[in-house]
């Protein structure tokens, strides 16, 4: 960080101006003259943490996505498909226990399952050649998604929320104040809340996991050199196929979580490979906490661009990719 | 890019194979593309409305915006997904310009003026993305491409002002001029073979020209080819330049083809396609697409009534799709091409002919 302010100044000064611009806008009570120029304070408030839980939803989606392709080097363009079977299965799960819990473990293992199939019956078979493993991953996409709409046509589905997840809480920001002089509170969906601190558990979790375990020290070093780390007499298919069936569960965690925050339907898949794709080029490719920080900022521009310039909403989405390709094309976050 | 790679390996003879033709057109001691091109002009005499248009024409629409594809993955290693985006872009621009039923969007410029304009502006949008993909190599251009390609469609999907949003722009107006409505299927059938024609030679000259074989060169070693002082990204940059006219072009014409253009036109799924036709028609020469495009749009119009009389559902058209894409990377690294030259040389080989077989 002190390294990056004694380098980039500039950047640097613009960087915290913008926080401290957002930090204020948050935390302030708006004077008159800025709700007529760009609206309410509620509107505002309730697309900043639409966006974050969001991007809690796209890290989960692209951390297993960044994960696979940092060892791998396998661009699993099916991964949405991942997304979307795992939501489903939580729908089955969920609407035919009632246990949404039960959804997620369910959602995670046969998701999971798939994927350690895809490693070992698919993907094993053309090691090292990554654009037939993505050509491969392109076709698998297209027969999952006709599987899916076979499977369960083109409805919406929404996986219901658990009764004792129901229902806004008060978060102690004020949003206005009355004319009695009444602080309002912001009152937001507490689902998302929840959701979004686990995002926040599995991802620390995940950092925990890739940085003082032995096997999260394994996958390092096979991100960083593969065959040095097979010769060192470690079972790489092993590990290969560990670190696909965890990002594909991550996929199918996220499915459960999508179908709660909004629905699940033929397209959604693209959808989402399109949110992780983005998310994975602005963070940097292979990176988890470039993950993180991406899917905040997409999350964010998504959410703030939907409600203040609607109808050129995603063109703020990918003029940041845009912008991070030109300046740092590597990634914000990435090593290299 | 090591399905390119592999494909061109043993797709390319060596020198003494190659040495007559190249100077001259391969095509001009092949009887079969002798055969191909009489077949291709005498069509209207053979085959009616819905062949000429909803086939042959629709096949050489998307032909030539595979032939965009072709060229960046086959000669430059750039494997593009935006190429269709490209066309649709093209086809938006034709429609926003020129005169269509959505008054308020449309400008009413004449299709002489529309068209240029659109070509330009889609050649510009391809090359701008195309300077963004090739900021990054190899497998990340697939990645950089279909974000372009999926944001493309979620902003026409959304935006109303300009694309008109999810309904798209309808009863787009096409060219009347020397009294003939080049719409008429016998005189559109002809424009599009034109068109197709003059990309599948502009390709194949481009491939031996300079250029072309320099742009081969930084495919297969960019690194060499920079230490000999060609501008390596300048190279990629002109390829996608070229290939988006290309892909423009085809754009035009499938606008003129439907005469109306929505997201549908530009959706993933769409843009997913053209990389299938491409890929499973071959992408180490010029003919490949035109193959692909044939056997999808013949799957596209029968695998329903097929599916029906097999005694399956016949809306899984996409999943045979998928599945024939699936069979078609696991085995053949250079599609239909490349099965029917193993073929060719497994049957030589069994005839017992010393001749060697050189496939120029």
């Amino acid at each position: 960080m002190t390294r990056f302010i004694e380098r980039h100044p500039a950047w640097a000064l613009i960087g915290i101006l913008a926080v401290a611009i957002l930090l204020w806008l948050i935390f302030a009570v708006w004077p008159p003259g800025l709700e007529e120029a760009i609206g309410r304070k509620k509107v505002f408030l309730n697309a900043v943490f639409n966006g974050i839980t969001l991007g809690g939803l796209y890290f989960l989606v692209a951390s297993g996505f960044t994960l696979i392709f940092g060892l791998m080097r396998n661009v699993n363009l099916a991964h949405g498909s991942l997304y979307l079977f795992g939501g489903y299965v939580g729908y089955i799960i969920s609407s035919s226990t009632g246990s949404w819990i039960l959804g997620f473990i369910v959602a995670f293992t046969i998701v999971a399952l798939v994927g350690i199939l895809l490693q070992i019956v698919v993907f094993r078979r053309m090691e090292g050649q990554d654009l037939r493993q993505t050509m491969v991953t392109i076709g698998l996409s297209i027969v999952f998604a006709d599987l899916m709409l076979w499977a369960f046509g083109g409805d919406f589905y929404q996986i219901q929320t658990p009764s004792w997840l129901i229902g806004p809480v008060e978060i102690p920001l004020v949003t206005a104040v009355r004319s009695s002089g009444e602080a309002i509170y912001l009152q937001y969906p507490l689902v998302r809340i929840v959701i979004f601190l686990a995002s926040i558990v599995i991802g620390v979790g995940m950092w925990l996991a890739l940085n003082r375990t032995r096997i999260g020290m394994i996958i390092r070093a096979g991100v960083d050199d593969r065959d040095i780390l097979a010769a060192t007499g470690v079972r790489i298919q092993l590990v290969f196929v560990l670190v696909f069936a965890l990002g594909a569960g991550l996929a199918g965690i996220a499915g459960v979580v999508g179908g709660t925050f909004s629905s699940l339907s033929p397209g959604e898949d693209t959808r989402f490979l399109l949110a992780s794709l983005v998310v994975v080029i602005v963070g940097g490719m292979g990176s988890i906490p470039g993950a993180a920080l991406g899917a905040l900022i997409i999350g964010l521009a998504e959410q703030l661009g939907s409600v203040y310039i609607p109808t050129y909403a995603i063109v703020v989405t990918f003029l940041i990719m845009v912008l991070v390709l030109a300046l740092r094309p590597q990634g914000l976050l990435a090593r290299r | 890019m090591s399905l390119s790679h592999g494909a061109h390996a043993h797709a390319t003879p060596p020198t003494i194979a190659a040495r007559p033709s190249i100077r001259t057109w391969p095509e001009i001691n092949n009887p079969a593309a002798w055969i191909v091109a009489t077949l291709l002009l005498i069509m209207p005499l053979i085959a009616n409305g819905f062949f000429l248009i909803e086939i042959f024409a629709t096949t050489l629409i998307l032909g030539i915006v595979a032939l965009s594809l072709m060229f960046l993955a086959g000669y430059g290693g750039m494997v593009s997904l935006m190429q269709l985006t490209i066309a649709g872009f093209a086809g938006y621009m034709y429609a926003i310009f020129g005169t269509s039923a959505s008054a308020n969007i449309s400008l009413g410029w004449p299709w002489w003026l529309a068209t240029p304009m659109a070509l330009a502006l889609a050649t510009i949008f391809g090359t701008l993305g195309g300077a963004l993909a090739v900021r990054t190599a190899g497998i990340y251009t697939i990645m950089i491409t279909l974000a372009i390609a999926a944001a493309f469609f979620y902003f026409t999907n959304q935006n109303w002002p300009l694309f008109n949003g999810h309904t798209g722009i309808n009863t787009i107006a096409t060219p009347h001029f020397w009294g003939v409505d080049w719409r008429a299927d016998i005189p559109f059938y002809y424009v599009v073979l034109a068109v197709a024609a003059l990309c599948y030679f502009a390709i194949e000259y481009l491939s031996r020209a300079p250029f072309g074989l320099a742009l081969q060169g930084v495919r297969d070693n960019p690194r060499r080819m920079a230490a000999l002082g060609f501008n390596v990204n300048a190279h990629r940059v002109a390829a996608y330049a070229f290939a988006s006219f290309v892909a423009a072009l085809g754009g035009i014409l499938q606008v003129w083809n439907y005469r109306q253009i929505a997201p549908g036109s530009v959706s993933v799924g769409a843009a997913i396609d053209i990389l299938i036709i491409a890929v499973v028609g071959g992408i180490t020469r010029p003919i490949g697409p035109f193959i692909g495009a044939f056997i999808f749009v013949i799957l596209r119009t029968f695998a329903l009534d097929f599916l029906v009389r097999i005694g399956l559902d016949g809306n899984r058209f996409r999943l045979l799709i998928g599945l024939g894409f699936l069979a078609i990377v696991f085995w053949s690294s250079d599609g239909v091409i490349g099965l029917w030259e193993r073929w060719k040389r497994s049957r030589s080989a069994s005839v017992g002919t010393s001749r060697r077989h050189g496939h120029g």
